[in-house]
């Protein structure tokens, strides 16, 4: 077999030779980094492994998420896995959404100027300036729409000038959204009224005393419910 | 005249909250008067508050995105409501569309974001009204006459000052009386005009703005008024306040002054408590009104 291509990239400003075609979290690991936090999914959707990272010849940070991106020769990098922004505590239940909460909850996005630095941030591709607008003007719906896609990386926050903590708001306003606008879904009131009712007990006791061979047995026979079949 | 399809329109934070019934009636106005206003697709805070630091354009940025929208629009005017917002859209788009250096530093800060090419101009409702609707066709439009309605016109500062960028003569305007004067109303000239409300001092020194605003209407009351007409979010606020907390008896009525176009061009108020006494204080019947 051929010698894999290599490229040289730079994590935390040290030189190390690693294969073409790998993201950067598998190039981290091929370098000898261990991931004990920070790495997670590692398929772009829990936003474990934000990435700061600069092109070779480039004046600009880019931000990414480590298990999504590929790396370049030249690539300067380094991982911002947590960022350690507070979040408000709050009852949802005992908010009153036609206030705006989201303001009161997270003030310092009245300091807000414009500047857009959070979307440039935002590996998503979120608006994530226009839903902090939003949030200023009380549209819980707004924000919970353009902030759908949020994986909570925090890359924004960290960027903010204001230090607002945007990825944290957008979190509220979904679940006010969530709690005072959206229907309540009447399959998941059936099920729960299923559960409780103790319709499911005695299949679960069944998988609960199957023994390690007869659950692998049942699993690989299991049906998947195509797209068509689903409920929507 | 010239023919207006219809504006582009920058509402501002307030007039999507506390605000409601600003938007609410100015729209109603302009629908009725066939120049719908068009409001921006995507639009942020205009700053709040113009920053007078030369160097300062980093605050001046706010402003500058909502005229890229209006821009992307293919709108060569903007018009706002609030007079916070109009003063500090105005005076940016007056210094951005000037100041190519300026216009060059900021569009370089947005980088990879649509220039602004330093085109749209900005106005506020009533010069529209002004100078290109004309007063005569809104009278033409008027349905229920504020017959007998005394209002003061209370501008305050930001739509008139500074004079550079003010709507109408900073000491002497007159444009919201010809508004109310165009819907049949009485217009009471009151020395506190263009005296100051208190503004944000109510935020840390309330006391100071319930007294300044009580003194507003304290004097439109001793003019003979029983209505003051507003044009700004903040300056109804603490006008409201100073109704409610201040010393004052008799207190005349605080409405945004598009609310009074409305009414006199058929708006039902929404059925607001406000609305239903002014109606009430007309000479004329009230006719129709869903």
């Amino acid at each position: 077999m051929d010698e894999p291509k290599m490229t040289q990239i730079f994590i935390m400003g040290k030189a190390y030779d690693v294969p073409v075609g790998l993201t950067i979290m598998d190039a981290m690991e091929y370098a000898g980094y261990r991931f004990i936090r920070g790495a997670g999914c590692r398929s772009g959707f829990c936003g474990a492994c934000g990435t700061v990272y600069r092109k070779a010849g480039e004046y600009r940070l880019e931000f990414a998420l480590a298990c999504q991106e590929m790396v370049e020769e030249g690539m300067y990098l380094t991982q911002l896995p947590f960022t350690p922004a507070p979040r408000a505590d709050y009852v949802l239940d005992e908010l009153d959404p036609s206030e705006n909460v989201l303001l009161q909850y997270y003030p310092a996005i009245a300091r807000c100027v414009s500047c857009n630095t959070c979307t440039k941030a935002c590996p998503q591709d979120i608006e994530v300036m226009d839903y902090i607008q939003a949030a200023l003007r009380g549209d819980v719906q707004r924000v919970a729409e353009l902030s759908f896609d949020c994986i909570q990386c925090g890359l924004c926050s960290m960027r903010c000038p204001a230090d607002i903590k945007h990825y944290h708001l957008a979190q509220m306003a979904r679940r006010l959204h969530s709690v005072s606008a959206s229907p309540t879904p009447s399959h998941l009131k059936e099920r729960l009224q299923e559960i409780e009712a103790g319709t499911f007990d005695d299949d679960l006791d069944e998988l609960v005393r199957m023994d390690l061979e007869g659950l692998k047995k049942r699993y690989a026979s299991r049906t998947i419910e195509q797209e068509s079949e689903g409920s929507q | 005249m010239r023919r207006v399809e219809g504006v582009a329109y920058f509402p501002g934070c307030s007039l999507k909250d506390s605000a409601r019934s600003f938007e609410i009636s100015a729209s109603y106005v302009m629908e009725t008067l066939g120049i719908p206003l068009i409001e921006l697709e995507r639009w942020n805070c205009c700053g709040t508050v113009f920053s007078l630091t030369d160097d300062d354009l980093m605050h001046h940025i706010a402003s500058v995105r909502n005229l890229v929208r209006a821009q992307e629009m293919g709108a060569e005017r903007l018009i706002a409501l609030c007079s916070m917002c109009y003063n500090t859209l105005r005076r940016v788009a007056d210094r951005i569309n000037t100041h190519a250096e300026d216009r060059t530093k900021i569009n370089e800060f947005m980088d990879q974001e649509t220039d602004y090419e330093g085109n749209v101009t900005v106005g506020h409702l009533l010069d529209l009204l002004r100078d290109e609707v004309g007063w005569d066709r809104v009278m033409d439009a008027v349905v229920r006459p504020l017959e007998g309605l005394g209002v003061a016109t209370y501008y305050g500062c930001t739509l008139v000052r500074p004079r550079a960028s003010g709507i109408d003569d900073p000491e002497r305007p007159t444009v919201m009386a010809d508004a109310v004067e165009s819907v049949g109303a009485t217009p009471v000239m009151f020395p506190f005009q263009t005296e100051c409300c208190g503004s944000y001092h109510v935020v840390d020194r309330r006391d100071l703005s319930i007294e300044r605003s009580y003194r507003v209407l304290r004097s439109a009351r001793v003019a003979g008024a029983q209505v003051v007409a507003t044009a700004c979010p903040l300056c109804q606020f603490n006008l409201e306040q100073a109704q409610t907390e201040g010393p004052g008896d008799e207190a005349p009525l605080v409405l945004y002054f598009t609310e009074l176009l409305a009414l006199a061009l058929g708006w039902d108020g929404t059925g607001s408590e406000p609305s239903k006494r002014i109606l009430a204080m007309c000479r004329t019947p009230v006719e129709g009104g869903t």
